[in-house]
This record gives structure tokens, C-alpha cells and sequence, in this order.
């Protein structure tokens, strides 16, 4: 295994870094109106918005904890794929985008405020802008965390004669400005091409490594054998919380995350929605996540077979990881820092799983044991071990840059679907109404540059508070479960009224805070976990409670919305045109022959999901 | 990319074919030195030389992607 990175490793890393700044550069020049900047000028064919709409979501986080899953789960985890993702962007692609596209609404908040009205608008874009930050700022932590320990960034501050204590700001700080480069010189356009390059480079350094680890445990039935029982198996003990490693029942995994979390992110977070709303056309639109289902479906088989493999290896002992080195670090008669910091690495490794270190205290540097006294296992060091264990030099930058590339490109992802709302549903809307477009150009710059520093200062606060990630996920799972009833609601129910909308979204979000203030998984101690007033009820894992947030905020949106809205005056027929389904004619799929139609291709779609379920069953 | 009231902007797909291409080289060297020059402490597996057949590969994607998608070639 690795424990330094060669000079051609840095080669590549930085050849990246360059090249993505000059994509930049050279888009600067076709940024001439908002459209442009926001929105690609609505230029971007299928294939190039397809793979930036599946890239937009492959965040590192994604693909370190995809893997990490794996190695706990097994194949269990594709179900966040086969199941949470490839029906609601079939869905999306089918039912919804003709709405989204075809209304020329510039975001998803402006689609609310077509539908509906203002505050519902409102609401939806204050909420997203404040997750868009978090999340590009917990980014930025995750990957300036991963550089320290990997040691990355060790060999070039050595040589610059500079602190190793810098490291992390420096990881922040480069990260944001090569983000920040990029995204302000290209906008929309610049970051959907990176994203594009990101997906061709998670390929290229992760297709080689399923390769090299499948050889090495002597192929499929190899890792079946050598792995945890039952971890090639995708529905084994799915039908009973006891054995389902979600610890959820069949209605709460299809309900809760094939249904609501899935269909609540695929079908409404603007971050990944945008992407589409670049495309050409409307038939490019619809085809966009259509497109970007078909490399959903078979990246399970690039990010968490890694993750299985790596459980399933044999666990190494301190003198194998580096035979010269352990050798002269344990024999070692006065350690210093370097010597300690390898022996503890060694130790948490000696005391994990396979390729799956134990989690070792950053301050104290033992060993954290759960409540059995059993070492934890740090299952997201799962890609970055693997990535050492079977990467020679060359390679090894090839995959790290893939990994780096995946947090810029989440980061970017991110600013720019911030930099949209903040520009239109917030600044235009609340703040300067009837401003130029050449003004709203500006805006977009500058939303750029302070989304940045806010995404640099979110960083921070979550370094500062090791909750800071539970709680976006919590705010994830409480705003974007109701909002799905709220759109579903808006586009395929005329009656639907804006204040059925706002009030059913209010009621969503209060329902799953209730839910989570009540409830708490197994082994977890009350507050950010749940319980905070009261634990009426205990959940075998934490999944299971997201899911029943989820469907509990679900439900409740829709109820009250229907209710309110049979009490409220509804639209008028022709406000509606164009934004509900029963009142806009359909007409583009009838010009493509029937192969080439959306709803054929989403078939097809759908029956690789089943057969992908069938087979590994 | 296409758009009838602005100069043609470069196909993304060339620029992932520089990308490929350039790694492809920068790999595929690196696999020969180490098959010139074994490693002192050799990764799992490296007798397989993934390097070379990888680095190949991209190469060899690259070239394609950058000839077909050249700006020449655009439109």
C-alpha cells in the first residue's frame, strides 16, 4: 500500500485542476446575458445534460459513502439507485419536465410562483439556497478532511516549507478559488462541462479498480464467499425489520425511499433539475435524466463494489501495510509525531475489517469502541484504501483526481444552482424587481463570489460541529419530502390553490419535525438523532426513521393541501396552461417515432431496473 | 454545443478527449518505467501492469474522441 504520492500522481491531479479553469476561460467569452450564465442559453444537447444531471447528484460524498454502505450493506445499497433513483427520474423525465421546461420558469421556486403564488415561492427558494450553501460548504470540509488524512497535500507543504497544520485551510481555500474560477468565468455552462469530465473520470479511475479488486478475490463467487453473508444479495431479509439492514419493512423502503425521499429529490431539487432545463429542446429535456438513468443503473457496480470488495479482503497486519517502514516505526525507541501517527494508523488498521480501518479518535488518537466495546469500523475510508492497496503511481493520481473531481464538481453543482435562485427568486423577486438583465448578469457574478465564501464559512461551522452534516440531512429529508406533495399536487390536480400549496408544505415540514422530535434509532443518544421531546418510539436504524419522516411529512402536505384547497377559490383555467397536466396538450411526443419517444425509453429503462433486481436478488 | 447568434463553442467532447488522451500518455509511461524499473514495494496485483493496459485504453478513447470531435469537425 501506498504512503506517498509520486510526482506524476501531483502531475495529474494538477493537469486536472488546469484544465477545468481553462474550460472556464474559454466559455467567458459566449456569457453575454443571464440566460447564458443561468441557464446555458437553453443550448445544451441531451447526452452533454444527461451526464451532467447523473454527475450533479456523483458527488465525492456520494461516492465515498456508496462505498462505504457497500462495505457495511453489501449490494443492499443499489437499492438507492435501482430503486430510489432510476422510477422518479423516469418519472421526471416522462410526467414533469414538459412543465418545467415548457413553462420557461427559470428554477423550481419560479415554476411555484407560476403555479401558485409568491410565498409559496418564497419559501421553497430561501430553504434551497440555505441547503445549496450547507452542502457545498460540507464538501469543502469533506474533502479538505480526506486530503489531511490521505496526507495528499504532505509532500508539496514539506517542500514549500510550510505547516502541516495549513493543510486543511489551504485544502478550503484552493478547492473554493479553482470552484469559484471556473463557475464565475462559465457559469451553468462551464460547470455542466465539468461535471461532464467528472463522470469520464470517476469511469476511468474506478473501472480499473472493480477490475483489479474482483481478480484479487477471485471473481464474483470469490467475493460472495469471502464476503459477510448475505452481501450479494439485494432483497435478503428486506421484508422484515429485524433482518433488513435498512431495518425498515417492504412499505417503508418502497414508500419511503422508493416513493418520497427518491421522487421528493429527482423530481424537485433544482439542483439536478436545472441541468435538464438547459437542454436544446423539450424533447432533449425530457430525454436528459431518461439518459442519465442508464449509467445510474450500473454505477452501483463502479462505486460500491469497491466497498464489498474492500470488506472482504483479508484485514492486514501492522508489518504488511509497509513492511520497511512498520519495521522501523514499532521498533522504534523514541517515537515522534510521524512514528506515532503511523502506529496508530497500523493499530486502527490491525483492528479493522478487511481494507476497513477502526475509526480512531482525531485527539486523542485511540481506538473508539462502540457500546459492545467493539472497535467502530470508518467504512468511508473504504474507496481511498482501496485506491492505496491496488494503485500503482499514475493510476493512484488518476483516482484521487476522480474523487477530487467529484467534490469540485458537487461544490460547483451547488454554487450554481444557488447563484440561479439567489439571482431570480430572491434578489429579483424581493429586492430589485425591474433591474436590467445586464444588471441580473452582474448579480449572477457576484452570487457567484459570495455563495463561494458563505459555502467557505459552512465549511467551518461544520468542522466546528461534528452534527452539522445529521442536521442538513435532517433538513434535506423535512423540506424536500413535502415538497414532492406540493408539486405533484401542482402539476396534476387543477384544483390545487396557492394557499393549499403554502400551508401543505408548512404542515409537511412541521409533521417531520414532529416525527423526528419524537422517535429515535436504536443506540443513539437524544437531540440532533431525534427524542427531543419525547421517545415514543425506537427505530432499528436511522434509516428507518428517515424513511418515516419522510413519509409522515409526505402524507401530511398532501392532506392539508388537498383540504385548504377545497376550501380556497381555485385558478382559472388558462392561468394554468402550460403548468398542469390536464390543461396542456401533448403533443411532442407524437412527432417522434415510437422507439425514440420518452415514454419507450423509460420503459426500457424500467425493465433493466426490474431485471438488475431480479438478478441479484 | 450549438447556437445559430454565437461563435461555435468547442464540443465538450473534445476537451474529455485531451483529457483521456493526455493521461492515457502520462499512464501508459508511467507503466513502462515500472516495467523497466519494478517498484521497490509493488502495489496488489502489479505483476497484471494495469497502468500500461489502462493507460493504453485512455489513450487510445482519447485519440478517438479528440479526431472525431475535433473543432474542425464541428458543425
Amino acid at each position: 500500500m501506498h504512503t506517498t504520492l509520486a510526482w506524476i500522481d501531483y502531475l495529474i491531479m494538477v493537469i486536472y485542476f488546469a484544465f477545468v479553469l481553462g474550460i472556464g476561460f474559454s466559455l467567458k467569452r459566449y456569457m453575454k446575458t443571464s440566460t447564458d450564465f443561468f441557464l446555458s442559453g437553453r443550448s445544451i444537447p441531451a447526452w452533454v445534460a444527461g451526464l451532467a444531471f447523473i454527475s450533479a447528484n456523483l458527488g465525492a460524498q456520494e461516492v465515498i459513502g456508496m462505498a462505504a454502505s457497500g462495505a457495511k450493506y453489501g449490494i443492499a445499497t443499489a437499492h438507492f439507485y435501482w430503486l430510489g433513483a432510476i422510477p422518479a427520474m423516469v418519472f421526471v423525465g416522462i410526467f414533469m419536465m414538459p412543465f418545467y421546461y415548457g413553462s420557461r420558469a427559470r428554477s423550481t421556486p419560479e415554476y411555484l410562483r407560476l403555479r401558485f403564488d409568491e410565498k409559496t415561492r418564497g419559501l421553497n427558494a430561501i430553504t434551497f439556497a440555505l441547503m445549496t450553501i450547507m452542502s457545498s460548504g460540507i464538501s469543502m470540509y469533506v474533502m479538505a478532511k480526506l486530503i489531511v488524512t490521505l496526507h495528499i497535500f504532505d509532500a508539496p507543504m514539506r517542500a514549500a516549507g510550510l505547516p502541516m497544520s495549513w493543510i486543511f485551510h489551504i485544502s478550503i481555500l484552493v478547492s473554493a478559488l479553482i470552484t469559484l474560477g471556473y463557475v464565475y468565468l462559465g457559469g451553468l455552462t462551464s460547470a455542466i462541462y465539468n461535471e461532464v469530465l467528472q463522470f469520464f473520470l470517476i469511469v476511468a479511475g474506478f473501472f480499473p479498480l472493480v477490475c483489479l479488486g474482483l481478480k484479487s478475490v477471485g471473481g464474483w463467487e470469490g467475493l460472495l464467499e469471502k464476503a459477510p453473508s448475505g452481501f450479494g444479495h439485494a432483497w435478503q431479509g428486506m421484508t422484515d425489520p429485524a433482518t433488513s439492514p435498512f431495518g425498515v419493512e417492504v412499505f417503508g423502503l418502497a414508500m419511503g425511499l422508493g416513493f418520497v425521499l427518491s421522487f421528493g429529490y429527482w423530481c424537485t431539487d433544482f439542483l439536478v433539475i436545472q441541468r435538464a432545463m438547459a437542454a436544446d429542446s423539450m424533447r432533449s429535456a425530457r430525454r436528459t435524466p431518461l439518459i442519465a438513468a442508464v449509467p445510474k443503473m450500473i454505477f452501483p457496480f463502479l462505486v460500491i463494489l469497491p466497498g464489498l470488495i474492500a470488506v472482504a479482503l483479508p484485514t492486514p497486519t501492522a508489518a504488511e501495510l509497509v513492511p520497511d517502514v512498520a519495521e522501523k516505526v514499532l521498533n522504534a525507541d523514541k517515537p515522534d509525531d510521524q512514528t506515532d501517527a503511523f502506529r496508530n494508523a497500523a493499530a486502527a488498521a490491525a483492528a479493522g475489517k478487511g481494507l476497513i480501518p477502526a475509526k480512531v479518535d482525531f485527539v486523542s488518537g485511540e481506538i473508539m469502541l462502540d457500546a459492545d466495546g467493539k472497535p467502530e469500523l470508518d467504512y468511508d475510508m473504504a474507496i481511498p484504501n482501496m485506491l492505496l492497496h491496488y494503485f500503482p503511481t499514475g493510476l493512484l493520481g488518476l483516482g484521487l483526481t476522480a474523487l477530487l473531481a467529484s467534490f469540485m464538481s458537487g461544490m460547483a453543482g451547488n454554487v450554481t444552482a444557488f447563484n440561479t435562485v439567489w439571482t431570480f427568486d430572491i434578489y429579483q423577486a424581493y429586492i430589485k424587481p425591474q433591474a436590467s438583465d445586464k444588471h441580473y448578469l452582474w448579480m449572477g457574478h457576484f452570487a457567484t463570489l459570495f455563495g463561494t465564501a458563505f459555502s467557505i464559512a459552512a465549511a467551518y461551522v461544520a468542522a466546528r460541529f461534528n452534527n452539522i452534516m445529521d442536521l442538513l440531512q435532517l433538513v434535506f429529508a423535512f423540506v424536500n419530502a413535502p415538497l414532492l406533495a406540493t408539486f405533484l399536487l401542482g402539476m396534476f390536480w387543477k384544483r390545487a390553490t396557492a394557499d393549499g400549496a403554502f400551508f401543505g408544505l408548512l404542515s409537511g415540514i412541521v409533521a417531520a419535525t414532529i416525527h423526528h422530535a419524537l422517535t429515535l434509532p436504536m443506540g443513539s443518544e437524544w437531540g440532533i438523532k431525534g427524542a427531543w421531546i419525547a421517545n415514543l418510539h425506537t427505530y432499528r436504524e436511522v434509516m428507518a426513521q428517515s424513511f418515516w419522516s419522510a413519509i409522515f411529512a409526505f402524507a401530511a402536505c398532501l392532506v392539508v393541501t388537498v383540504v385548504v384547497s377545497l376550501f380556497t377559490r381555485p385558478h382559472k383555467d388558462e392561468e394554468l396552461v402550460g403548468l398542469v397536466y390536464s390543461m396542456t396538450p401533448h403533443t411532442v411526443d407524437e412527432e417522434q417515432t415510437w422507439y425514440k419517444r420518452p415514454a419507450a425509453l423509460g420503459a426500457a429503462v424500467i425493465i433493466a431496473a426490474v431485471a438488475l433486481n431480479v438478478i441479484f436478488r | 454545443m450549438t447556437s445559430t447568434s454565437k461563435p461555435e463553442a468547442v464540443s465538450i467532447w473534445f476537451f474529455v478527449g485531451v483529457l483521456l488522451a493526455f493521461y492515457g500518455v502520462v499512464i501508459t509511461g508511467e507503466g513502462l518505467y515500472h516495467l523497466a524499473y519494478p517498484p521497490e514495494r509493488p502495489v496488489v496485483l502489479a505483476w497484471l501492469h494495469a497502468d500500461l493496459w489502462w493507460g493504453a485504453l485512455l489513450l487510445l478513447s482519447g485519440l478517438f474522441y479528440c479526431y472525431h470531435f475535433a473543432p474542425r469537425k464541428a458543425g
